[in-house]
């Protein structure tokens, strides 16, 4: 299986990197030192791996990575650092949402993704959209309360 | 919504940090994706490994025959048994003092001449690619003769039955003995006799077992592996044959534990092909071979037989015990000391006995999860109550309330109990918190409330000699370094510690540091088990802290001229408390200590109480440092056409003494209610015939957000832990009651008990069936 040089656009910055065709994105990234994306199962049940493609939340485990070439790709890195967090990234520390963490990345992804679509959402609409992503340490309770916080903080912030 | 209630019902005095839901220290480098966890770190050179799993579960191995897989262009290595002759896993708790393990019964690191369950490691690839190493796996031949097997402990303690390790099946066993309980039967009004069974059940931390080996300059083995046991480290050596002081264990934030990471998993198969190929060598379990070949929950089968009078009062209890260890023995010895301890739960009964055994089978083998055989206990105990208050025709809250230890009685193996014990505060605040009855959607839904009460220690078992240590500093600026052993899993391990010292040393959060989960640079705190790290090095950073401030407070006093007693500690600043404006800034205090020579550091080292090992007739003797007390309750809808049954409120009511981080002590229940959920509704590792057919999250079913029942937290706090500022231990603890309280919920909705947990569709229907054709 030759490797084929292809375009990566990742929280903006743009990587030209060989890949396999039998390559999946989740090892793509982490391969190139984005370990925010997290391995959980490699089969798409459990949504550690969760990147925004386009901004859809997608499981980077279930997807070829030259599928991805041209398209925006957003790890939950992209939306912000510990100096400038998002206000997800926020709303969870604030929470105490984050017990061993490694759910989160993909968590807030998918959080990201209801938000951008339902600024308001409902709770359903909160359950819906997070009962992709596997949570072992904090029954959800905790991550429930902090889209909603951040949903009210994004929503206080929108530009007039 | 989040639903914490924390009424201060002992009038606790407010404290400055301590109990406050602070953000924790480690949750913004989480939720940005900033944490490096095990399986993220990368090394020069680095190698990857796999490891061939038996495809039997139980065979002799004729030949291993690796020639093709080490022929293969990028396969560095391929080490099997003969690489690493007669070395074993060690499975006992290390760094403790008297053990209770057969001797022979340890898994041997890679298998040589025989497999005794289904994904046994037999050898180990180091590839340049994890592909090649997989890849690899393939061209190793195995000839494969298959042996008889057992799949249950039953079978497994019939006469004649194949034997897993000689020279028998039964490879732990325990006996407690208080009063006479056979006599004592004879006067009960009524005897109630059922039996009640567990299932297999997988961690399923979303972490799998992860970690990476190399020798460094100095010829020191180093791993960095997700851990909850440092201590490993000697294991390690023993196994690997190198002196103690050449392993060197690092940790790193741990994606979950649950018990599941207190065992060896990857360190001696990447510690054996680092020191092999001498390049660092990676391991990341996939996710159907952390189901497949890591340890499970122990299934258990107890049997009560209970007699009580006719106006409820518990005159005798006999209980047996079988749990199924699979095919090495790892802490099953413990688990059923655990359970047999708990067996007859928080109920004052005099006349106790308990038989207990562990017995190997050829399935998966059984180790540490969260409750550790208490909790299963507590799956039978409190099932077979309610079953006891219905062949009373009594209220099972009122049986309960009849029943209950209270402070100073004795548990059955002789321990007094000692603190407050609000069992029946937390079972009302519990119960009383479910509120108005939920209305039945339709017809055919009936909606029925359990609860389920429970008495489980924290600590280690007090015959291992438990201690921890921490290290506790300031540096010139005022920031504080706090050094410990202690591996966070997720709990807030760490966060605890910084959180004390702020406390005690008025450092602010922010300017507090901690080091930990290191073997060689960090001082060794003991595992992170048994629910004691808040207990054990939560007092001996208390310790180490307090030390500090009695150095830096005597000189301040001097300073200020006032008694030490009059000086304070708060916001960076120490002065007299009756009079704040009266003050030297902590990092003046620190300079004027420093140009002394007076230290601003200490090493701290607490004890937890040490006792003798139990009577091995009787069980006699003192178990645990200490228990937590606490209650569970839940509403559920059960669907009497389909036998769905979905949670729709649940509340947990602990005492947990004092909380140090109330969100993160909250975090612990609400996230032990949803393991207890799938606990008693949706996880089953099913081991057919020795074959998991279960090895996948498609087929394991997790809790997700959907399941999620409206979820209520009251902490109590009784102030009478015998952790730092009087807290107790709650991360096993509040998972224990769920289970046997929605089993409660379901048999009161239907009105028929399933005695076999998960309670599936199936199982509830064929209840509903059975219940009306009586």
């Amino acid at each position: 299986m030759n490797p084929k040089l292809i375009s990566l656009t990742i929280n903006g910055s743009t990587h030209q990197v060989a890949l396999s065709p039998n390559t999946t994105l989740l090892h793509a990234l982490r391969d190139l030192g984005h370990t925010d994306v997290k391995s959980g199962c490699e089969k798409g049940d459990c949504g550690a791996c969760g990147v925004l493609i386009d901004g859809v939340v997608v499981n980077s485990c279930l997807l070829l990575a030259w599928l991805a070439e041209n398209k925006e790709l957003v790890t939950v890195a992209g939306l912000g650092t510990p100096d400038k967090p998002h206000p997800l990234h926020k709303a969870f520390v604030d929470l105490g949402a984050a017990q061993c963490g490694y759910c989160i990345p993909g968590m807030i992804l998918s959080a990201k993704a209801l938000l951008d679509q339902h600024p308001q959402p409902t709770d359903e609409q909160i359950r819906e959209s997070l009962s992709g992503n596997l949570c072992r340490c904090t029954g959800y309770v905790r991550i429930f309360e902090a889209v909603r916080v951040a949903a009210q903080e994004l929503g206080s912030t929108l530009p007039e | 919504m989040i639903h914490l209630d924390q009424p201060n019902i002992a009038d606790l005095p407010a404290l400055r940090h301590i109990g406050k839901p602070l953000p924790r220290i480690d949750a913004m480098g989480k939720v940005t994706g900033a944490t490096k966890y095990a399986g993220d770190y990368t090394m020069p050179n680095m190698l990857h490994a796999r490891v061939l799993r038996s495809k039997y579960p139980s065979a002799k191995i004729q030949s291993v025959n690796a020639a093709r897989a080490r022929a293969l262009p990028g396969v560095v290595a391929v080490l099997t048994a003969d690489d690493l002759p007669g070395s074993q896993v060690a499975t006992d708790i290390p760094g403790v003092t008297g053990t209770a393990k057969r001797a022979g019964t340890d898994a041997p690191v890679l298998a040589s001449d025989r497999v005794r369950f289904m994904g046994e490691a037999i050898a180990i690839v180091a590839a340049e690619t994890p592909e090649i190493a997989q890849q690899a796996l393939d061209l190793i031949e195995v000839e494969y003769e298959p042996l008889p097997a057992v799949y249950t402990p039953e079978e497994a303690m019939q006469p004649g039955a194949p034997i897993v390790t000689e020279p028998d099946n039964i490879v732990a066993r325990w006996r407690i003995v208080k009063g006479d309980a056979e006599s004592a039967m004879k006067s009960a009004d009524v005897i109630v006799e059922r039996t009640y069974r567990t299932q297999f059940i997988d961690h399923a931390y979303l972490e799998p077992e992860a970690g990476i080996a190399w020798v460094d300059e100095n010829g020191v083995l180093t791993i960095r592996v997700s851990t909850q046991v440092v201590e490993h480290f000697r294991s390690i050596a023993a196994a690997l044959q190198l002196p103690q002081n050449k392993v060197h264990i690092m940790g790193a934030m741990v994606g979950g534990g649950f018990g599941g990471k207190e065992d060896i998993t990857v360190e001696l198969f990447i510690g054996l092909a680092a020191l092999k190929t001498h390049r660092p060598v990676k391991m990341v379990y996939s996710r159907e071979e952390s189901i497949l070949a890591h340890c499970k929950r122990h299934p258990f089968t107890i049997t009560h037989k209970t007699g009580v009078t006719r106006n409820g009062r518990l005159l005798a209890s006999q209980v047996s015990v079988m749990a199924d260890s699979g095919a090495y023995v790892y802490l099953s010895p413990y688990v059923l000391l655990y359970a047999s301890a708990a067996a007859v739960g928080p109920y004052k009964v005099n006349h106790v006995s308990v038989d207990a055994f562990a017995v190997a089978t050829n399935n998966t083998f059984t180790s540490a999860f969260r409750g550790f055989g208490a909790a299963q206990a507590c799956v039978a105990y409190e099932q077979h109550m309610d079953e006891i208050a219905r062949a009373l025709d009594m209220d099972p809250r009122e049986l309960r309330r009849l029943n209950y230890v209270q402070a100073g009685d004795t548990t059955p193996n002789g321990q007094a109990i000692r603190g407050a014990v609000w069992l029946d505060e937390c079972a009302k605040r519990a119960w009383d918190a479910l509120g108005e009855m939920s209305e039945p959607s339709s017809p055919h839904i009936r909606i029925g409330r359990g609860l389920a009460s429970y008495m489980q220690s924290y600590g280690r078992i007090t015959w291992f000699h438990d201690t921890s240590q921490a290290w506790v500093g300031l540096e010139m600026d005022g920031s504080a370094v706090i050094r410990c052993g202690v591996p966070d899993i997720g709990g807030g391990q760490m966060n605890t510690l910084a959180q004390i010292t702020a406390e005690v040393l008025g450092v602010p959060m922010d300017r507090i540091t901690v080091y930990s989960t290191d073997s060689a640079l960090t001082p060794l705190a003991g595992t992170t088990t048994a629910t004691r790290q808040m207990y054990m090095s939560g007092n001996a950073t208390y310790q180490a802290a307090m030390a500090v401030r009695k150095t830096l407070g005597d000189r301040a006093s001097q300073h200020l001229e006032c008694e030490p007693d009059e000086v304070d500690f708060a916001d960076s600043t120490v002065f007299v408390k009756n009079d704040p404006s009266q003050n030297i800034s902590l990092t003046a205090l620190i300079a004027m200590c420093a140009a002394e020579g007076l230290p601003r550091a200490n090493l701290s080292l607490f004890k937890a109480p040490f006792t003798d090992k139990l009577d091995p007739e009787t069980g006699q003797g003192d178990l645990f440092p200490d228990y937590t007390f606490g209650a569970h309750a839940v509403e559920v809808s059960v669907d009497m056409e389909t036998g769905e049954v979905r949670v729709l409120k649940s509340v947990g009511c602990h005492d947990i003494g004092r909380a140090i981080n109330s969100a993160a002590a909250a975090g612990q229940i609400e996230g032990g209610a949803a393991m207890g959920l799938g606990y008693a509704l949706t996880e089953d590792v099913q081991i057919v015939n020795g074959v998991t057919i279960t090895p996948s999250f498609a087929e394991y079913l997790l809790p997700t957000a959907s399941d999620i029942p409206e979820t209520r937290t009251i902490i109590l706090e009784s102030g009478t832990g015998l952790g730092p500022f009087g807290a107790k231990g709650i991360g096993e603890p509040c998972f224990t009651p769920v289970a046997p309280a929605i089993a409660n919920a379901v048999a009161k909705a239907i009105g028929s008990r399933v005695h076999q947990l998960p309670l599936t569709p199936e199982r509830v229907l064929e209840a509903i069936d059975q219940s009306t054709h009586v």
